[in-house]
């Protein structure tokens, strides 16, 4: 087991993936000889030549469609999406085709291409360049959504993505690229589907993906030195399908739910995790459950705003509290 | 004019054309009909008056080896593809024995066995995935080329421009043909588009593009012959415009109103299946009665083949409702083989 930085792993998974199968390309903004963004491809361009480490203009709608045609044809494109605000110009091409094309076509194309694009609100990028689109892909019927929350789930969910036939969106997180983690120093295939208990405990479930996880940890740490709860938190590192086994299980276990996410609450993750709860193991609650969101505005630039529309670990530990009757 | 001078093609293919021209006619004047009927559902884009098209392109072709890609007015370039019209027929039926097994219909026509990628109803939507194929035939070396169809409207999408500059940067095997028969449903070109000569926008992307006469085959299959072996021959992308016109509406909700009957008239004296049925007769190649009875044969086997095989097959069973909406047991979605 190593110590490597998130975006050091996604390096790791694209290397060792284009090395095995020369069909395997990746394709975006600045990611060849510039490297990448976030370094995600660094050297790669070197190493692997601009026929497979494909420095595109900025057409997004393109070269997503342009992935998704070669992926037609037996090719694996990893496609990085610079800011996830850009991957709404290609919403045509990654619903309207990749999701679909297997299905209308009775089952004789399919189109197996990775699309992977930080999201989220970093440091005062404002509106526009703070958005997640988690919520809009796992609502498509033919997508996978996975959203690594750390750099052994960056590596092991990319690898095992460019291997699956079916197109996957990994969501990933402009504020996570330098987060350290063990990633295991032998190959390792992340399952794309279910959901990872990473604190146990009796009192109350936190489920969390991507960065929402952490701050569902430390919640869980504060309410436990505090408070004497002991939170489970349920890393949800599938988003389509979501697990509804895992979702069940821990909270027939808790009896009490609270999902943390930092997209909007509208048709998110959160209602659909409750949609969940009711329909598996509504009998189980001893509460209703909760959401802990975002506010239901733009990002703003201002520092101080920028804060209070996300959620954070303080205003998890207060939707527990007063869903035990303690604030 | 005799068609020796017009192009290379034998006496035997092009009595063949004329043969699969008038069955691409007759086949979609029938789907108006099942239509009418009620046997065909959804939209329904019908090609009758723009054949020479598709016959022309593709005849130049490696049908089967080349790929192909195209809009929702999908059907007869399925055909030309070597699509059994048996499944065609089926597909629009809603059948399981259809290309789709009934999951597609009309505007999305699938036969990958014949290289043929398929019909897509967003337009425009082909465009990169076209560029996209071709990208896949370059890292893998081999000589076929994607020829993709699409309308005049369509060029005014964004992945028109995304795409022509992406072959053109990456110096892709792609073929762009679009077929200008001067509507994007009912608003006309020129109210529509700044440039109506569609070829001359592509300049701005130094791709070579030709605009020829959509109605005579002959033409469109010299013109086709050329752009398709400056592709295979590696120089990058090429963009074909022929001109040509639909005869019925954009599709069957389509009254035609925006039409006016005089513009219809002119564009009838040119019809693509009868200047060749006429070039062919003058030749003394064919008499008119050989035409008839080819014609006779043609409906015959639409009728007692073609629609009677859709007719008589098999609805889909529900369990296809939601079998290919995800690979099936795909080992990777649960950390790889065990
Ligand atoms: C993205 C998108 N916008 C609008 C439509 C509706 N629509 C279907 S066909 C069409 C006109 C297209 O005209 P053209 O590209 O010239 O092709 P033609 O039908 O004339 O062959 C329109 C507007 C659509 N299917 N997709
Ligand atoms: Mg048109």
């Amino acid at each position: 087991m190593a110590e490597m930085m998130y975006w050091e792993a996604i390096r790791r998974a694209h290397d060792e993936e284009m090395a095995r199968d020369p069909l395997v390309i990746c394709m975006g903004e600045d990611i060849g000889v510039a490297g990448g963004t976030y370094k995600a491809t660094k050297g790669l361009y070197e190493k692997y030549g601009p026929e497979r480490v494909i420095d595109t203009p900025i057409s997004e709608n393109g070269y997503t469609g342009l992935g998704i045609g070669a992926s037609f044809l037996g090719v694996r494109p990893i496609i990085e999406i610079m800011s996830v605000n850009f991957a709404w110009l290609a919403t045509d091409q990654i619903v309207n085709t990749a999701a679909k094309v297997r299905y209308m076509s009775g089952g004789q194309l399919e189109a197996p291409i990775v699309v992977r694009s930080p999201g989220g609100t970093a440091h005062q990028l404002g509106a526009q360049h703070s958005a997640r689109m988690e919520k809009v892909f796992m609502g498509i019927a033919g997508l996978r959504v996975v959203t690594p929350s750390n750099p052994r789930q960056a590596y092991g969910l990319l690898k095992s993505a460019v291997r699956c036939n079916d197109p996957v969106f990994i969501n990933e997180h402009e504020l996570m690229y330098n987060m350290k983690g063990e990633v295991p120093d032998e190959e390792y295939f992340h399952p794309l589907e279910g959901s990872e208990v990473v604190r146990s405990g009796r009192d109350v479930t936190l489920f969390g993906y991507n960065i929402s996880v952490h701050w569902a940890l430390a919640a869980a740490d504060r309410l436990a030195r505090e408070h004497g709860i002991e939170a489970e938190v349920v890393d949800l590192y599938a988003l389509k399908p979501l697990d509804r086994d895992g979702i069940r299980d821990s909270v027939s276990r808790t009896h009490r739910a609270v999902i943390v996410e930092e997209a909007e609450p509208a048709v998110g993750v959160g209602s659909e995790v409750m949609a969940i709860i009711n329909e598996e193991c509504f009998y189980e609650l001893d509460a209703p459950p909760v959401r802990v969101s975002a506010r239901d505005v733009p990002i703003p630039y201002n520092h101080r705003l920028e804060k209070a529309a996300i959620p954070n670990p303080d205003e998890v530990v207060d939707a527990v509290l007063r869903m035990f009757g303690k604030k | 004019m005799t068609s020796e001078n017009k192009s290379q093609l034998s006496l035997d293919a092009k009595k063949r054309l004329l043969r699969e021209m008038l069955f691409a006619r007759r086949f979609e004047e029938r789907c108006y009909e099942a239509y009418v009927e009620r046997k065909i559902g959804g939209f329904l884009h019908l090609y009758p008056g723009e054949e020479a098209c598709a016959h022309g392109v593709l005849e130049a072709a490696r049908v089967g080896h080349d790929y192909v890609i195209t809009s929702y007015r999908d059907h007869v370039h399925a055909l030309k593809s070597g699509v059994d019209a048996k499944a065609v027929m089926a597909e629009l039926f809603g059948k399981v024995t259809g290309t789709c097994k009934g999951l597609g219909g009309s505007m999305h026509i699938f036969g990958v066995a014949n290289r043929f990628m398929g019909g897509y109803a967003l337009v425009g939507g082909p465009f990169p995935l076209a560029a996209g194929i071709a990208k896949g035939i370059q890292m893998q070396g081999g000589d076929e080329i994607c020829i993709c169809f699409l309308g005049d409207a369509a060029n005014n999408q964004g992945t028109f421009h995304e795409s022509l500059n992406m072959a053109k940067i990456w110096n892709l095997p792609v073929l762009y043909v679009c077929e200008n028969n001067l509507y994007g449903i009912g608003t006309r070109i020129d109210r529509s588009t700044a440039v109506i000569d569609q070829y001359k926008r592509v300049s701005g992307y130094n791709i070579p593009a030709r605009q020829v006469d959509g109605q005579d085959v002959e033409v469109v299959y010299e013109a086709a012959r050329e752009a398709i072996d400056h592709v295979r021959n590696g120089n990058g992308p090429y963009f074909l415009e022929l001109m040509t016109y639909r005869y019925r509406g954009h599709s069957m909700s389509d009254s035609n109103a925006y039409r006016t009957k005089e513009e219809e008239r002119m564009w009838s004296k040119r019809d693509p299946v009868i200047m060749l049925r006429d070039r062919l007769i003058e030749e003394g190649a064919i008499t008119d009665d050989d035409y008839k009875a080819m014609d006779t044969g043609i409906l015959d086997e639409i009728e007692n083949e073609i629609i009677r095989f859709a007719e008589e097959s098999p609805e889909p069973p529900l369990e296809l409702l939601d079998k290919y909406v995800l690979a099936e047991n795909d080992p990777w979605v649960h950390g790889g083989p065990k």
